[in-house]
């Protein structure tokens, strides 16, 4: 991965407390993983931004390095990766999604 | 089906596995994959290690493959 594109995710981490790196945008996703992380997202009212990494193949490649995970959608909060769809809603089922959000000041409203 | 089944099974040689076609399609699948070795991990590295068996397979040929790791 080239330092460019490195630095361009690390600010966009920065930036955004919650980042979704995702096939599509938040509005219209264009793959139902990303579409069920989106709607957990929408659900608890959760902001957060949408990276469309079909808009961009170099990040759509880069991001599986820096995650050191080999699909989309990943989700971080704060910069730190939290995990892709099975793990994001085995969290929100379980309410360690909504503990982590709590943890990070993340607002968000606590429903099931 | 079989061909996942036996690569988990080859990387993680205690793991319990049990994979669906959810759509019929040959195309969605689910495994649920119960081991040993993900006791005390997280579930990031639980994922990781599964993904390490598929050798690279997943996001490749392996698009829709939803994971659910369970410790044993």
């Amino acid at each position: 991965m080239n330092e460019n594109i490195k630095n361009k995710i690390d600010d966009t981490l920065k930036n955004n407390e919650v980042c979704l790196f995702m096939k599509g945008t938040p509005e219209v996703p264009q793959c139902g993983f990303s579409l069920a992380v989106s709607n957990v997202l929408k659900h608890l009212e959760v902001k957060f931004i949408g990276i469309n990494v079909l808009d961009n193949n170099e990040i759509r490649e880069s991001i599986k390095e820096y995650s050191d995970w080999p699909t989309i959608p990943q989700l971080y909060i704060k910069g730190e990766f939290i995990g892709g769809c099975d793990i994001v809603k085995e969290m929100f089922e379980k309410g360690d999604l909504q503990k982590k959000l709590s943890e990070k000041e993340i607002h968000f409203q606590n429903k099931k | 089906m079989e061909e996942i089944r036996s690569l988990i099974q080859t990387a993680i040689p205690d793991a319990e596995v049990i994979i669906k076609d959810l759509a019929g399609d040959e195309n969605h699948y689910s495994a649920t994959i119960k081991s040993k070795v993900f006791k005390g991990k997280s579930k990031i590295d639980q994922h990781k290690l599964v993904y390490k068996a598929l050798k690279g397979k997943m996001g490749n040929e392996l698009h829709a493959l939803a994971i659910n790791t369970m410790e044993n």
